[in-house]
């Protein structure tokens, strides 16, 4: 059945219908209204969930690691500020190898203050050993939650699933609300290899010497840095692993087919647009005008920014005579992260596409078809090489 | 409806439940076949009394543009008074529609190349049986009847469906009556 409804139910509505055990949260703009509707939920007996109001987010998430290691399926989420508070645990929960799923409604960090949308928050926890997902629509938000309980307990990694705050949390929208007969037969049971349990007890990551020493068993146990290799291994396994639960999804729902990145008239273009997150749809109007002017353009989303999905950027761009990524986050003294990243990726091809970096709708500011047009069009007009810095669009004065 | 998208701003005050009508519009539509429907209320800090609005967009494909509307084809004021401290006409489109809930008669409102419609939403509701000051649901009849975008009994079945907790029948009611007397007026 469709729902029309704001992104927060959407992202609550598939932590219901994946049947979460634990849910601990702290609420902040823009991501309150999520756990505030899990909460009702969970009230009115429709979800048989354990709901743990807590004094922060740093508690949050040591309750879902706390929950996750004692076999439930943990559920958090937030935004911003409280995202980079639950920061410690959030390294834990990776290292601990626990798959808690949490969502982020996307929103600038303070200071200076603010409630609005942008990507930084996130992409300051890209090397945190979490996977990231960044949703364009409702559709993907409720899906990728469903899709991620999947991912994170079958590669025993948390998942993230970032969407926009505001203009997609609070934003109503139609949407598909998949049946829960279709959903229990899709997404299995979360039953833990080990997991805290008294009549079974075991020490569980404690100090870890720097090498590795025979157990009481006589088996050579790993050291710290064979664990940590193991979880870089393991992320970069979950790019097959999302792509298998991703065709599974698609097989059962009809919806899916684009796991990494989501390309739009892409093929035959010269140069290709790359964003994350509903700024991927937006920029769809302003490729459709673009190609209107004769422009050979299209634009991508990437929707797994952690693991780094290489290949699949590779292969969309480099054969293009020039790339742009707009991005709405940067590394301070640096470049946008994406930027970064798609460059390290591109490095050993031939013909490198020219590449051009814009930083964008910071703090909520607001991005305008007409703008980004005019964006897209002189920067494709003006070809020499820029000096790798990248530029502000929107920008209203400078001090 | 002719053009690809319509685009429609609620004016209202906090509280009032313009995101409310706007929704009921939204569901209209899209039961109506109107695919791509966004509906976005003002980000931020929203407090009761104070001027709010609500974007909604309307068309039959998907809408990718999340933006807030600039040029709307329609306004929809749900109280008259915001007009003394809002400019609820930015940005119509020429030839555009005002609708407001007001007491006095269209011939009052001058907007240059545009069309009023009124209706004095608060009184009618009142007469349905609603309790004073409850404007959301009446001014859904006023936009079906000077929109004529989406049929009035569908929007009061979503209107029965949204109050089914709140005096469905009245709010209903109220919209119906709404819709018999609202007045058009302006460049027509």
């Amino acid at each position: 059945m469709h729902m029309i409804e704001s992104g927060n139910v959407a992202a609550a509505t598939g932590v219901k219908l994946a049947r979460a055990n634990v849910i601990a949260a702290y609420p902040i703009t823009p991501q309150t209204p999520l756990t505030e509707k899990l909460s009702e939920f969970v009230a009115a007996g429709e979800l048989a969930a354990e709901y743990i109001p807590v004094e922060s987010e740093h508690s949050a998430m040591a309750v879902c690691i706390a929950a996750s290691s004692a076999g439930a399926r943990a559920f958090t989420a937030t935004s911003a500020n409280g995202l980079l508070y639950m920061n410690e645990q959030l390294h834990w929960a990776a290292g601990a190898r626990l798959p808690i799923v949490m969502c982020v409604a996307n929103r600038g960090i303070g200071a200076p203050w603010t409630v609005w949308n942008d990507h930084q928050d996130t992409i300051s926890q890209r090397d945190g050993g979490w996977i990231q997902i960044y949703a364009n629509d409702h559709q993907q938000i409720i899906d990728s939650v469903i899709k991620a309980f999947y991912l994170a307990q079958t590669v025993s990694i948390p998942v993230m699933v970032c969407y926009d705050g505001y203009i997609l949390s609070h934003t109503y929208m139609p949407f598909e609300k998949p049946d829960q007969d279709q959903v229990d037969a899709f997404l299995p049971p979360f039953t833990p290899e080990n997991m805290l349990d008294p009549d079974r007890p075991y020490n569980f990551n404690t100090v870890t010497l720097p090498d590795v020493r025979p157990d009481i068993h006589g088996q050579t146990a790993p050291g710290y840095m064979e664990i940590r290799h193991c979880l870089h291994q393991d992320m970069r396994g979950s790019i097959q692993v999302l792509e298998e639960i991703d065709k599974k999804f698609q097989a059962a729902f009809g919806r899916g087919g684009h796991p990494f990145v989501e390309p739009y008239k892409c093929e035959d273009a010269d140069h290709v647009v790359v964003c994350m997150g509903s700024l991927s749809y937006h920029f769809r109007d302003v490729i459709d005008l673009l190609s209107q002017e004769g422009l050979k353009i299209g634009v991508m989303g990437v929707q797994l920014y952690r693991p780094f999905p290489e290949k699949a950027i590779v292969e969309a761009l480099y054969q293009k005579k020039s790339i742009m990524v707009f991005e709405k986050a940067l590394s301070y003294g640096n470049q946008g992260a994406l930027y970064a990243d798609i460059k390290s990726a591109l490095y050993p091809c031939e013909n490198r596409p020219e590449m051009k970096n814009f930083i964008l709708g910071l703090g909520g500011r607001e991005i305008k078809t007409s703008i980004l047009v005019e964006t897209v069009r002189n920067a494709v007009k003006h070809t020499a090489a820029s000096d790798d810095h990248p530029m502000w669009v929107g920008l209203k004065c400078q001090e | 409806m002719k053009p690809e998208k319509i685009e429609i701003r609620w004016h209202g005050r906090g509280g009032q439940g313009a995101i409310t009508a706007a929704k009921i519009v939204a569901h209209t539509g899209f039961e109506s076949g109107y695919k791509g429907i966004v509906m976005a209320p003002t980000f931020g800090t929203e407090r009761r009394g104070a001027p709010i609005f609500t974007s909604l967009k309307i068309s039959r494909q998907k809408i990718y543009d999340l933006s807030p509307i600039d040029t709307p084809d329609m306004v929809v004021v749900l109280d008259h008074t915001l007009l003394e401290e809002v400019d609820v006409a930015a940005g119509l489109k020429p030839g555009g529609l005002m609708i407001i809930n007001t007491p006095r008669p269209a011939e009052e409102y001058h907007f240059a190349g545009m069309k009023v419609a009124v209706a004095d939403v608060t009184h009618l509701a009142q007469e349905a049986g609603l309790p004073s000051g409850v404007v959301n649901s009446g001014i859904i009849g006023a936009f079906s009847k000077a929109t004529g975008l989406l049929d009035i009994d569908d929007l009061v079945r979503e209107i029965e469906n949204e109050f089914k907790d709140k005096k469905p029948e009245k709010n209903a009611a109220a919209a119906r009556l709404v819709y018999e007397k609202t007045r058009l007026g302006g460049a027509l």
